[in-house]
């Protein structure tokens, strides 16, 4: 049998704690107004806390080779480039000037 | 050279004799093949399914170029060609060139290819091709009950308000059949991570495997995308409102970027693997290593992550950000490179090799012509200005029927003419096949290299009537096609043939090198290897005096 | 090792095309992780959806999450992050060997997982659905909702609650796959089938589980908490 890292009941009930305060933060900080987009990168950066916490501890991969650190990293790096290309077009399609300004198919 | 850095065989050179018990005879029963979790067994139930759906997908082709022998729609109603385009197209790429490779050639040879007993899930590789099958009968559904007309792109809104037609079925079955592709990746990548033989180092695996982790990761992480694309889809079909619907203020573009997200690197799915055998195949019939091994393997690896990136050049006329297509067309630029790349090696691999005219080399240095003018018209298209008067022309079908059935067709029949020895143990008739081989390539270029010409003056695609200007054109393509056609049948009748009168293969026919050919019989024995081999050299590993027993 | 010395020490839970029970673990391990990575991008499409609707109607976002009570949403994430603390625990009590604690483990995440569904449907569902928040022909909110009638753009709207139920939904219909396991794993657990010599399809269930979790943990400040 090969060794496999046995995490402590304390370490699941510590992070389970940070959950709680994450979750109250999170709420907390939806009560303050920052601004529409500052509060949505605060409650994303708290949900990101929160997800690293349950991958890293609940999930092991703290305690896992890199490979699966590599493979359980793939599917977020996917959806950010996924997310930069297609933003990309939605935040700049109402710009004005364009490039192509009297062509075709450009105005 | 580069031989340089190979060093002996380890194996020595011997003709295994056709095994009394291999993977084929060992088990007679039919459940012992629908039950089965050998993966070649698996390999075998694909290729005959697959078949099944490239005549069926072949079919609609043939009604479809009859009805544009004339300029007017007398063969087909508007509708009915609607369908039976989208029908072709849903039934090729879905059931044809996605899961060809990977599913046939991949499952047979990667366990070989790198000395494993098995896939690392074989009871996963099973169910993949059950989830297949399921897709696949749910497409024999559609068609019987009178099919689907949206093209297989499945744009909204046409598909979510305007079509009438079976899109919720057709929705389903891109879902399910999905999920038989991301499992088979999902399998594959497990496999070559963890199941090398001993001394199986990363630059020591063919470049088959190279390419199949590519399309694997592809796979992975492509699919699921497309998979709940169309589940939107049907979803909107059901609650008759959606997130796709500008009744609503929904964006239709963002359906097309959802499913490009998927579709482009789809392509790369259907194409990697097929690089992945002709570098099998001009390595072995020129006698040489493949020319910068570590290059071709990379630039599988580059093509599965720039592939990604590139999807918005098929939406240049959408209504997408201008700055968008700016990028977009200079990442499409961008990943023409590594297939450059490829192709270079592959021609450099032919330079002072003993050049062997076998009906596999045949197939694969028609694979580098007719590539090289598939993705070169590809830079075509995805250039911003050019797009603009080609898109929706027969120019874009031409382009992918280049890289499509010029490209992967091609490089599936060269892998299926490499591997029929080593897979059935049985010699096909050489002469009938290279010949078959000159046919497809002439038919091929027949039927599509007019369709660049009318569609670079302006033949739109998707229509079952067309100006008379363009009938000469159009005349051409159809003659070439039945030509194709022929040359698609011929080889069910020799490789058939092959299987009850051809002579046995022995083991190395081609004197190729690798696991494969160097230490299993043909055909192999259940379990693959009696004993797991130990690699102590590189890939390629070929002297020049290899001989031919064919 | 020779074939035959490998035959005579193979564990029973070793699986005829694996050498050792190293390369085994190992390759479950990148298989589930693969398989996981797959969920991610087909939630991930989901959430991409989301944020571009977001970033086009903001009011309409604005308002509908004002509609959503984040009472109930809070008290929901307390008991999915529960469960998943239980789920945890289980595989700890696999390891130590422990099959009494490792049931009682299992029962404790199920039970949390219907109360969670449970909730979802009585105080969230079933009320949008009567007072006119699904969707489609039947749309229009009365009752509690009525404020919500007279904004205007409702089409938004209708694309915010869209993505609303599609998104909850998926994430529910997860849940009831891992209902359906996790009353196979509790079984099997009863027959003394998993120990510290196999307790890899309990992580691997943990691994899902933690990754439903993980949705709800963005579903949440997505979709109850925009200001
Ligand atoms: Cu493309």
């Amino acid at each position: 049998m090969s060794e496999h890292h046995i995490v402590m009941p304390k370490t699941y009930a510590t992070v389970l704690g940070c959950l709680f305060v994450l979750m109250a933060a999170t709420i907390g900080a939806s009560y303050i107004h920052l601004g529409s987009t500052y509060n949505l990168l605060l409650a994303l950066f708290i949900a990101l806390c929160k997800m690293s916490l349950i991958v890293m501890f609940f999930m092991h991969v703290k305690y896992s080779s890199k490979l699966t650190k590599v493979f359980a990293a793939s599917g977020f790096f996917w959806l950010i480039i996924f997310f930069t290309l297609l933003f990309a077009d939605y935040m700049a399609r109402h710009l004005s000037t364009s490039p192509f300004a009297g062509s075709p198919y450009g105005g | 050279m580069a031989n340089d850095v190979v060093q002996g065989p380890d194996f020595p050179e011997r003709d295994y004799a056709r095994p009394e018990v291999n993977y084929l005879n060992w088990k007679q029963t039919v459940s012992s093949w629908l039950l089965s979790q050998d993966h070649k067994r698996i390999g075998i139930m694909y290729l005959v399914s697959i078949s099944i759906f490239f005549v069926v997908g072949g079919l609609f082709a043939i009604m479809f170029r009859l009805e544009l022998l004339t300029p007017e729609g007398d063969l087909l109603q508007a509708d009915t060609y609607n369908k039976f385009f989208t029908l072709h197209g849903v039934v090729m790429i879905f059931f044809f060139l996605i899961p060809s490779i990977p599913a046939v050639l991949g499952n047979f040879l990667i366990p070989l290819m790198i000395g494993a007993k098995d896939v690392a899930f074989p009871k996963l590789n099973l169910a993949s091709w059950y989830i297949f099958m399921v897709g696949g009968t749910i497409g024999v559904i559609i068609i019987l009950v009178g099919g689907v007309d949206t093209g297989w792109t499945f744009y909204t809104p046409l598909s979510t308000s305007y079509s009438n037609t079976h899109v919720f079925l057709a929705a389903m079955l891109v879902f399910i059949t999905g999920f038989s592709s991301i499992l088979t990746g999902l399998n594959f990548l497990v496999t070559i991570h963890k199941m090398r033989a001993p001394g199986m180092t990363w630059f020591r695996l063919p470049l088959f495997i190279w390419a199949h982790y590519a399309t694997s990761v592809i796979q992975v992480l492509g699919t699921p995308v497309v998979a709940i694309t169309v589940f939107l889809v049907g979803v909107e079909r059901i609650w008759g409102v959606g997130i796709f619907d500008p009744a609503l203020g929904g964006d239709p573009v963002l359906f097309q970027h959802m499913f490009w997200f998927y579709s482009h690197p789809a392509v790369y799915i259907m194409i990697l693997p097929g690089m992945g055998v002709i570098s099998e195949v001009i390595a072995c019939f020129s006698r040489n290593r493949v020319f910068g091994y570590e290059f071709v393997a990379f630039s599988s690896v580059a093509i599965a992550i720039i592939g990604f990136l590139v999807w918005g050049h098929h939406m240049y006329v959408s209504g997408q950000a201008m700055y968008s297509n700016l990028v977009f067309s200079l990442l499409t630029m961008l990943v023409a490179v590594p297939s450059a790349i490829k192709m270079f090696n592959w021609t450099s691999t032919l330079y002072r090799g003993n050049v062997v005219w076998e009906t596999p080399m045949i197939y694969a240095i028609g694979f580098i012509g007719l590539f090289a003018i598939g993705g070169g018209t590809g830079l075509f298209l995805g250039a911003t200005g050019m797009d603009v008067p080609l898109h929706d022309t027969y120019f874009v079908v031409s382009h992918f029927h280049y890289v499509m059935v010029g490209g992967m067709v091609m490089a599936y029949l060269a892998g299926i003419h490499f591997y029929w020895p080593k897979i059935t143990g049985k010699m096909y008739s050489q002469p009938i096949a290279k010949l078959c081989a000159v046919l497809v390539f002439v038919g091929f270029n027949c039927t599509f290299f007019p369709q660049f010409l009318v569609g670079w003056l302006g033949m739109p695609r998707r229509y079952h009537s067309y100006h008379p200007d363009f009938q000469v054109l159009n005349v051409m393509s159809t003659l070439g096609a039945s030509i194709l056609g022929i040359g698609f049948v011929i080889p069910v009748f020799y490789l058939g043939w092959s299987l009850f009168y051809g002579k046995d293969a022995g083991s190395n026919p081609w004197g190729a090198r690798g696991l494969e050919w160097e230490v299993c019989t043909s055909p192999p024995d259940p379990h693959n290897f009696h004993e797991i081999p130990v690699v102590t050299k590189e890939a390629y590993a070929y002297t020049g005096e290899e001989t031919l027993s064919v | 090792m020779s074939s035959a010395e490998a035959k005579a020490d193979r564990s029973p839970y070793l699986a005829h095309h694996f050498e050792s029970i190293e390369q085994q673990e190992e390759s479950c391990t990148l298989g589930m992780w693969l398989f996981l990575a797959q969920e991610v991008m087909f939630f991930g499409g989901l959430f991409m959806a989301y944020a571009v609707y977001r970033y086009m109607y903001p009011d309409a976002w604005l308002e509908g999450s004002g509609a959503l009570s984040i009472k109930i949403g809070g008290i929901n994430t307390v008991v999915l992050l529960v469960s998943s603390f239980s789920m945890a625990m289980g595989v700890y009590y696999c390891q130590i060997g422990n099959s009494k604690n490792l049931f009682r483990a299992l029962l404790v995440t199920l039970f949390l997982g219907f109360v969670f569904v449970a909730i979802k449907l009585k105080f969230e569902y079933f009320p949008k659905f009567a007072e006119g928040l699904f969707p489609g022909d039947g749309w229009g909110p009365h009752g509690h909702y009525a404020d919500l009638a007279s904004f205007g753009d409702q089409g938004a709207l209708q694309i915010f609650f869209f993505l609303y139920f599609v998104m909850t939904g998926m994430h529910a219909f997860h849940m009831l796959i891992g209902f359906v396991i996790l009353v196979v794993l509790m079984v099997m657990t009863k027959q003394n089938k998993f120990g510290p010599q196999r307790f890899m399809p309990i992580l691997f269930f943990g691994l899902y589980w933690h990754f439903v979790d993980i949705v709800w943990v963005f579903i949440f400040p997505m979709f109850y908490l925009v200001t």
